[in-house]
């Protein structure tokens, strides 16, 4: 389609891949992407992302490997952010991170959920 | 020594936005509707109960110039990806082309630059609702998509024309040519250089002096989208021809269109000819042969502000303040508009506050536009030089052909064409001794030797 932009992810086609480098984050336009963690005991999908979700975004801010795989579930469409242009922005422009943050606050708000869910189920008592 | 436009005007009483305030925007464009946006999104997040009346008599939705901001149409590679980071998508309605490489066209031949990853990251789009006789589509001008956008967040879209804003007992009052008259406790004008509001506000006499203009031109070719695929693909074709006082020449491909877009000094039917008669422009057209004109237009564009863009109550921002040189004018607008909001709500609204925390941005970018001069005479040098064509289009080439490779002279040429990094970061990977020992290599082997082609452009080879 020439009247779209990002670049198009065929359905089950890495995004990024857990351990890799990178220096890019990425926004969701069209389709929808699956969080997975690679471990010894096989994969555990951590989530599911749809259009306008941000990912990628520890990259931008740490120099560490990427924490996990995002591949796409259906045909998905994804709009890369370099780090440069972002952290450029981000110095004239410090609310520029405003929508990240309001994404992470967002995601450490359903973790803190879901180790609430986890302890109950392992016997309730706070350590 | 002259005085800096940006200098402070003097102390002013801190002038603040309190619950109930109004603020009128004037003007519809990119500008305007980014800083009604951006203002009641703020507003929204500190809680502050401010009204934003913006005045636009044009419909976007309307083919021709009648409902067009008059402007080259493309959304610059850092804009997308900064909107999109701000949570703003640009939708497939409104992209009338996604842009994935460059192609520069010499009378030496051509190159083709790709980024890399080859992502479309660049959008062409229409301002109105498309050229004058176009066929009636469902598609979205980016002007009224930013519009919407803006009114979804509280902003009230006034479909008026403003004959003038006077000052009455301490504030601006907008004065409607239908008779409205209304007070505000600021004023945003985003009117672009194109309106004789400008003037009026010079009038005023609040210290506000209208930019320094240049006149451009732009028109449009009807090609077809199967064929402007084969012709042209999803590149910007750009042209660095010895046509004297041609700055930039530009084919963007668009739907059914191609747009023309010419950047000079003094640009008149004679430059419009030669530039359209040219064998490295008829190229790029199926045949050799360029259809008639359909619509076209010779609007302004900011060359240089002449003195503060901002009074107690008053801000312009965009093309009515200060923007890039010759590139990325939707950019600027973004970033003068969205720093003008955040000023305006978190500083205050007097000529003192503007001047400290938006002013800033506004220097930033008048500055880095003495840098672009700078590079921009030099590109005009090399327009002059056979020598210099070949050394450019000989190391261009190679570095497109080879991967991995560090791609300096592309990546310079890439942002210059862009305008997706500033000028001064593009200099300061000009002074790369790579760079200058690679270019130098290239003048002295490209003096007698011809640069072989080393890619080819969607349909047909590159010229050699």
């Amino acid at each position: 389609m020439p009247d779209v932009l990002g670049k198009l992810y065929r359905a089950g086609e890495p995004v990024v891949r857990q351990g890799e480098k990178g220096s890019q984050m990425f926004v969701l336009q069209r389709g929808r992407v699956e969080v997975i963690r690679e471990g010894d005991g096989g994969e555990i999908r951590l989530g599911l992302l749809g259009p306008g979700d941000v990912f990628g975004e520890m990259a931008i801010f740490e120099h560490e490997v990427r924490s996990a795989t995002i591949r796409a579930l259906e045909d998905s469409r994804v709009l890369t952010v370099d780090r440069r242009t972002f952290l450029r922005r981000v110095q004239e422009d410090p609310s520029l991170a405003f929508h990240i943050l309001r994404s992470l606050s967002h995601r450490v708000r359903e973790l803190d959920g879901e180790v609430a869910r986890l302890r109950a189920r392992l016997g309730g008592a706070a350590p | 020594m002259a005085r800096s436009p940006w200098k402070r005007l003097g102390a002013a009483d801190e002038l603040r936005l309190e619950d109930g305030d109004r603020v009128a925007v004037l003007g519809g464009g990119p500008a305007g509707s980014l800083f009604a946006y951006f203002f009641r999104r703020l507003a929204e997040l500190v809680e502050l109960d401010v009204a934003v009346d913006l005045f636009e008599p044009r419909r976007f939705d309307r083919r021709g110039p009648g409902g067009c901001n008059h402007c080259g149409g493309v959304v610059s590679e850092s804009l997308v990806q900064v909107l999109a980071t701000e949570g703003v998508e640009i939708p497939p309605g409104v992209i009338q082309r996604g842009i994935d490489s460059y192609v520069l066209h010499m009378d030496v031949g051509d190159a083709r630059i790709d980024p890399p990853g080859h992502e479309k990251r660049i959008a062409a789009v229409y301002r109105g609702s498309g050229p004058r006789l176009s066929a009636i589509t469902d598609d979205v001008s980016f002007d009224r998509y930013l519009l919407e956008l803006a009114c979804a967040h509280g902003t009230r879209h006034e479909a008026r024309l403003v004959a003038g804003v006077e000052w009455f007992d301490g504030r601006p009052r907008v004065r409607c040519a239908d008779g409205l008259a209304r007070d505000y406790d600021l004023v945003v004008v985003a009117t672009g250089v194109n309106s004789h509001l400008l003037e009026t506000i010079e009038r005023l006499g609040v210290g506000f002096v209208a930019p320094q203009t240049v006149k451009t031109f732009i028109t449009e070719f009807e090609l077809g989208r199967e064929r402007i695929e084969r012709s042209l693909g999803a590149s910007m074709h750009v042209f660095l021809l010895d046509l004297p006082r041609l700055e930039f020449g530009a084919l963007i491909p668009k739907g059914d269109y191609v747009t023309v877009c010419l950047l000079g000094r003094e640009i008149d039917d004679d430059l419009v000819r030669s530039f359209l008669g040219s064998p490295e422009v008829r190229s790029c057209f199926p045949g050799g042969v360029l259809p008639a004109s359909c619509c076209h237009c010779m609007p302004r564009i900011n060359l240089a502000p002449r003195g503060p863009a901002w009074a107690d109550r008053l801000v312009m921002v965009g093309d009515s303040g200060v923007t890039r040189l010759y590139k990325d004018g939707i950019g600027a607008a973004y970033r003068t508009a969205k720093a003008a909001a955040t000023t305006a709500l978190l500083q205050g609204v007097s000529a003192d506050s503007f001047s400290r925390f938006y002013g800033p941005c506004c220097r930033r970018i008048d500055r880095d536009n003495r840098i672009g001069r700078f590079l921009f005479a030099c590109g005009h040098s090399a327009q002059h030089l056979r020598g210099a064509r070949r050394a450019l289009l000989r190391m261009t080439r190679r570095e497109q052909a080879t991967a991995g490779s560090a791609a300096r002279l592309s990546g310079i040429l890439w942002d210059l064409f862009t305008g997706s990094s500033s000028y001064g970061d593009i200099l300061r990977r000009g002074f790369h001794p790579g760079f200058g020992l690679g270019l130098a290599w290239n003048f002295a082997v490209g003096a007698w030797r011809d640069p072989r082609p080393l890619a080819t452009l969607p349909g047909r080879p590159l010229r050699a």
